[in-house]
This record gives C-alpha cells, sequence and structure tokens, in this order.
C-alpha cells in the first residue's frame, strides 16, 4: 500500500466508495470536523455553533437531500425539471398530514417511523404517475412540462386549506421528535434544547445531528445508485438514447424510474423543511424554490454527488455571506475604513448613488436582489466556463496540487 | 430425418419507405449460426435501413423479420437487444461522458438485473454482479487490445480505438447476433487489418454470427461467407463473394453501365 496509493488488488478495492487514501482521510476529517461544530472543539470552527449558523447549516442539509434528488434527474439521466418544488411540497404535506396535529386541519399525528418514509413515497408515486407525460418530451420543453406542474402545485396548495393551511397564514409542522407511537413524550426529542449524554445541546444542535445522519445516508444511496446498473442506464439515456435502447436500455422504463427516484428524495427533503422550520405558508412550492435547485445543481456540478453537496452549502450559505460584506461594505461608506472609497461607490447610502442599498425602498439593490443577480450570474458563468460546476474547479485544483511542479 | 439448423435471423419481402422515398424494397435474405454475412451497396443503398429494421428503430411496412422463427416485427429496441441481437454505428454512438470501462459495463445491462433499490443499498448480489461484470468486461478489454484506454472518457480517445470500444460495448452484451455497421470506415490500412482480425477473432473464438456493412471491398470478399449487394433499396445478388465479384448487375451498380454495350 505505501508508496503505491493507486494500486488497487481487487476490483472491488478500486470500485469502492472512496477508493484512495486520501479520499478516505478527507472523508473522515471532514465528518469529525462536521460533527464537532455544535460541541465547539476546534476554536476556527466555534463560530459555526451559534444557533443563527447551525439554521443555515441544518437547511443546507434539508437542501442537500432534494438535490441529491434533482441531480440524479437532471445531472445522471439528463431530464431538466423546474418541478422539484411540487414534489418537495408533495411530501411537506404528506407529512403534515400524516404526522401534523391542528385545530380544523387534517392530521393524524402519527409518529416519525411513518410519515418520514410516506413523505418519500407519495411524491414517488405521483411522479411514476407525472413520467408518462413528461418522458414525451425532452430538453427546454421537459422544463416547460415540469414547470406547469410547479403552477398547478402552488393552486392546489393554495386552495387544499384543510391540508395546507389558509394562503399566507399556512400551518404547523410536527416538530422534530421520536415517539414510537403517539405517546405524550417523545423517546428522542431533536428539537428542544436538552442532555444529550451529559452534554448539553441546542435544538438546533441536535436537529443538525439528524439531518447529517439522514443527509449522509442520502449522499451514500445517490452515490450507489450512481456506480451501479442504473445509474449507468440513466447516464446512458442522457448521452445518447437511441444507442442507449439498442444496447438494451428501455428509455421509458429508465426516465419513469428516475422521476420516481429523484422525487422520493424531493419528498424527504420537503418534510424535513417543513419540520425543521416549523411553519411553513403554501406559497413556499414555487418557482423560486425549484430554481434555487437548478442552481445547485448547476454550480454544484451536474452529474455528481460531491457537486451536489458543494452547491447547497454554497447556494444556502451564499445570501448571507452576501449580506455579512454588504453590512462590513456599508459600515466602511458611512465610516472611514480601508476600503470606504469602493464601500461608498457600491452602496448607496442616505439615498446616494450605489449599487447595493440597505434600506427596503432605496435607490439600488436590495439585499434580496442583489442575491438573484448573484444567482443568475453564476450559472451563467459556470455554465459557459465551467460545465461541472465547483466539483469542477475543484478537480483543476486537485490535479494541479496533484501533477505539481509541472503543468501535466 | 435430416436436421436443417434453422436461420439465426430471416428478411423476408421487407419493404420500407419514407413518404415517397423507397429505402428498401422487398429484401430476402437469412443468416445462420456462426455465420459472417456482409452486407454491401452504393452509398444510400439501404444498408443502414436494414439494420435499423432489424433493431427495430425502423418499423419497415411490409415483410417480416424473424428471430429463431419468431417474428420480431414492431418490437422495441430495448426488448430486441435483449434477444441477443448488438450493433455498432456508423457514425460513432458511445456515451461521451463515460469512461471505457462505464461504456462496456452498460452494454452489461440486459445481461444483469440489479434494480435500483439494491443498487442504492450496494448489496451483496449488487456487489457480486458488478464485480462479476468486471470479470467480462476485462475479458473483453483483453480481446479488443484497449487497456491502456480503460479509465479514460470515450470522448478524449482516437477515433480507431472509439470504434473498437464501440466493438466492445456491443460484444459485453453477449450477444447471438452482432451489427456491424462500417467497423474500418475512415480508417488506415493498419487500424483496418486490425479490425478485420478482431472481427474473425470474434467470430472463431465466441462463435457469434455477424452482419457486415461495409465500403471497403477488399475486406468483404476476404472475409465475409456470403454477401447481399444491395441497389437503392433492391437486391441485386447474394452469394458467396467469388459469385458476387462477378454477377454483371452488382458491376453495373458499381461501375456504371458499359458505354458500347
Amino acid at each position: 500500500m505505501r508508496g503505491r496509493p493507486n494500486f488497487f488488488a481487487s476490483y472491488e478495492a478500486e470500485q469502492g466508495l472512496l477508493p484512495t487514501t486520501t479520499k478516505k482521510i478527507f472523508a473522515v476529517l471532514v465528518l469529525i470536523a462536521a460533527i464537532s461544530i455544535p460541541f465547539e472543539v476546534f476554536p476556527i470552527l466555534d463560530k459555526f455553533a451559534e444557533p443563527a449558523w447551525l439554521v443555515l447549516f441544518n437547511r443546507s442539509l434539508i437542501f442537500l437531500i432534494a438535490a441529491l434528488g434533482l441531480n440524479i434527474l437532471t445531472g445522471l439521466a439528463g431530464q431538466v425539471s423546474l418541478g422539484h418544488a411540487f414534489f418537495m411540497g408533495l411530501g411537506a404535506y404528506t407529512a403534515v398530514v400524516l404526522g401534523g396535529s391542528a385545530e380544523g386541519l387534517w392530521g393524524l399525528g402519527l409518529p416519525i417511523w411513518i410519515w418520514l418514509p410516506m413523505a418519500g413515497v407519495v411524491p414517488a408515486l405521483v411522479g411514476i404517475l407525472v413520467a408518462p407525460t413528461a418522458v414525451r418530451v425532452r430538453g427546454l420543453y421537459l422544463a416547460i412540462v415540469t414547470l406547469g406542474l410547479v403552477f398547478i402545485g402552488e393552486h392546489i396548495f393554495r386552495n387544499a386549506n384543510s391540508i395546507a393551511g389558509a394562503p399566507e397564514v399556512g400551518r404547523e409542522w410536527p416538530r422534530l421528535t421520536f415517539r414510537i407511537w403517539k405517546e405524550e413524550n417523545p423517546l428522542i426529542d431533536f428539537s428542544r434544547d436538552g442532555q444529550w449524554f451529559g452534554v448539553s445541546l441546542s435544538g438546533e444542535a441536535k436537529t443538525f445531528f439528524f439531518l447529517l445522519v439522514v443527509a449522509l445516508v442520502f449522499v451514500v444511496l445517490a452515490k450507489n445508485l450512481s456506480r451501479t446498473r442504473i445509474g449507468r442506464a440513466f447516464a446512458a439515456i442522457r448521452d445518447r438514447d437511441v444507442a442507449a435502447e439498442v444496447m438494451g436500455v428501455g428509455e421509458f422504463r429508465a426516465k419513469t424510474q428516475a422521476f420516481a427516484i429523484s422525487s422520493f428524495y424531493a419528498g424527504i427533503s420537503g418534510a424535513l423543511f417543513g419540520v425543521v422550520v416549523g411553519r411553513l405558508i403554501p406559497e413556499t412550492w414555487n418557482l423560486f424554490l425549484s430554481v434555487q435547485f437548478v442552481a445547485i445543481v448547476l454550480i454544484g456540478g451536474a452529474g455528481t454527488v460531491a457537486g451536489s453537496v458543494m452547491g447547497s452549502f454554497f447556494v444556502v450559505m451564499m445570501p448571507r455571506m452576501v449580506e455579512n460584506v454588504t453590512r462590513f461594505l456599508s459600515e466602511q461608506a458611512v465610516g472611514d475604513g480601508p476600503v470606504s472609497a469602493i464601500a461608498d461607490v457600491v452602496i448607496s447610502v442616505n439615498g446616494d448613488f450605489g449599487i447595493v442599498s440597505l434600506e427596503a425602498q432605496g435607490p439600488g439593490l436590495s439585499i434580496f436582489q442583489l442575491n438573484q443577480v448573484i444567482y443568475g450570474l453564476l450559472i451563467a458563468v459556470f455554465l459557459i466556463s465551467e460545465p461541472l460546476g465547483l466539483f469542477g474547479v475543484w478537480i483543476r485544483i486537485r490535479n494541479y496540487w496533484k501533477s505539481w511542479p509541472f503543468t501535466y | 430425418m435430416v436436421v436443417v439448423s434453422e436461420p439465426l435471423l430471416e428478411f423476408e419481402e421487407v419493404s420500407l419507405s419514407f413518404k415517397g422515398v423507397k429505402a428498401l424494397s422487398g429484401v430476402s435474405f437469412d443468416v445462420r449460426e456462426g455465420e459472417l454475412f456482409a452486407i454491401i451497396g452504393p452509398n444510400g443503398a439501404g444498408k443502414t435501413s436494414a439494420f435499423n429494421c432489424m433493431n427495430g428503430v425502423y418499423k419497415p411496412q411490409e415483410g417480416d423479420i424473424r428471430w429463431k422463427g419468431e417474428s420480431i416485427l414492431g418490437r422495441r429496441p430495448d426488448r430486441i437487444a435483449e434477444l441477443g441481437i448488438a450493433r455498432t454505428f456508423q457514425n460513432i454512438e458511445l456515451f461521451a461522458h463515460m469512461t471505457v470501462l462505464q461504456n462496456l459495463l452498460l452494454g452489461r445491462h440486459i445481461r444483469t438485473d440489479v434494480g435500483w433499490f439494491s443498487g442504492s443499498f450496494w448489496t451483496k448480489k449488487a456487489r457480486q454482479e458488478e464485480m462479476d461484470n468486471r470479470d467480462k468486461v476485462e475479458d473483453i478489454i483483453d480481446l479488443l487490445e484497449i487497456e491502456s484506454w480503460r479509465q479514460y472518457p470515450v470522448a478524449l480517445l482516437p477515433y480507431g480505438i472509439q470504434k473498437r470500444v464501440e466493438l466492445g460495448r456491443a460484444l459485453a452484451m453477449e450477444p447471438e447476433l452482432l451489427l456491424l455497421d462500417e467497423p474500418v470506415a475512415g480508417m488506415n490500412l493498419e487500424e483496418t487489418e486490425d479490425m478485420a482480425r478482431f472481427v474473425l477473432d470474434i467470430r472463431e473464438e465466441l462463435g457469434i454470427a455477424i452482419i457486415l456493412v461495409e465500403h471497403d471491398m477488399g475486406l468483404v470478399m476476404d472475409i465475409a461467407d456470403r454477401i447481399l449487394v444491395l441497389d437503392f433499396g433492391t437486391p441485386i445478388a447474394i452469394g458467396v463473394p467469388a459469385d458476387v465479384q462477378r454477377d454483371p448487375e452488382v458491376i453495373k451498380a458499381y461501375l456504371g453501365e458499359d458505354v458500347d454495350a
């Protein structure tokens, strides 16, 4: 082993999940770093232990699950879908009907081990129902068909008041707890501050651990799928559908499977989104949410699991980064600082010229609008210059150092 | 009683037309086990159309196509592939974003049955099948001498190697009949000889019947058992190379009419 890290003595070793020692070490380090965050073990990562940051991490992990689903459909099987938000909503409302309980709304109050799997199964079944329509069209036309799903979904969710609650009001999801059945005190409560094995943890930290485990499971499942028979069939349909059919891959079947699997992931993610946020309005499951997932797939790297991970953290964390930078610049613009001259041009203070404004009505873009612009720009830039997204950037960096000091 | 070996594939009076254009009219032939059958003809003679009919990509309007005595007319391409008919394409149709290995493994699709569930959970069955597949694919890599290209994405490979990988992908299906659509098109002499050697190896070592569509007359005359000549979709001759070569109709189709005659 030593000296020849890429020497494989068996096919199994070569086709493993983490084939090289470097990858194994890297994966373990990332996992240790992730687990250590709420415990504030490493000084550098301390800042992230604040609930405000943990909330963002939690959202990243939830988005990661849905992103893995869309990456299977879009990145692996090549079917561009804008309907992901619809399937997420479907999962969320399956969860709330099965697990929720509220006066005047549907809710059976069942435990998590029922509502979480069902939140995946129901969207998957709907995905199979929708697939025959979607399989007939490809490319841009498919995007439009799935776009229709989002609008139909929004309409249904807004009008099904006994399921989704009133428009603009929404309803509450069950809290993230583990119960055997409907007993009063849950076995494990992930949503409240409390002690675990003598260590006091915030509710956000507990949720973080729960989501970390779930996301990890889905990462491994997606990775396994993509390296076995069905994953290759999806990729074949994506690259050349006629050749794939001649090789014995049923196009209809493969596309239907891809739709079902991706909807399953979306449903689980949607349910967890509802549960972790606590209260959502029916308008949550709109086109913008779908576009966010397309952004994650494209920015992260289409067809790669690592890309989904990078993409979802990037897209969820980016607005916060932009906000922090904008706030920093606005302080500089008002006061005196090393970059105050640049900041004065960029930030509009009290109505003077500037590209970004902190006031909602001020001249220039709001932070929300700025984020939208950056999304769009990033998607365009990645599509044109790095189709493999952040994953591709990572590969370039890796290869540079692998062959250093030679250029190739 | 004499047992006559059943033909593997039969074309009976097959006609295919696109609107007004007759691509094939009344084409009949059969291919027997282990036979190397060639289809030749000038450009636009309907050779590739005949392949597309066998594959189920096109559905002929008239006639019948039988596989081991059973009609396969109107079946979907993936169903026909499952019967054991593999093919390569004139313009390479490899899965460009996949590596050589993945392309070949994809060829194993019909010979394996791990589904999304066992695949996702990497069950013992899935693991076993992946390793068996790899074993089989490595044999093909060995046969076609593409060991050094194994992990390359196919888009990066030179043309001759891509042709070879495509042949390998078809072989990975463990077919009983292999359709080769211009396997040596655009190749130099050396590459052509290599490819001819592989085709003969496949036939002799693996016992697979082959239908060959090719413009390289030297190659066809050297290796084919029987030849069908098409001209504007009409069969004009069928027989062993020596007879076909002397057939006046064939000479006319290729060289044109004698001015003095």
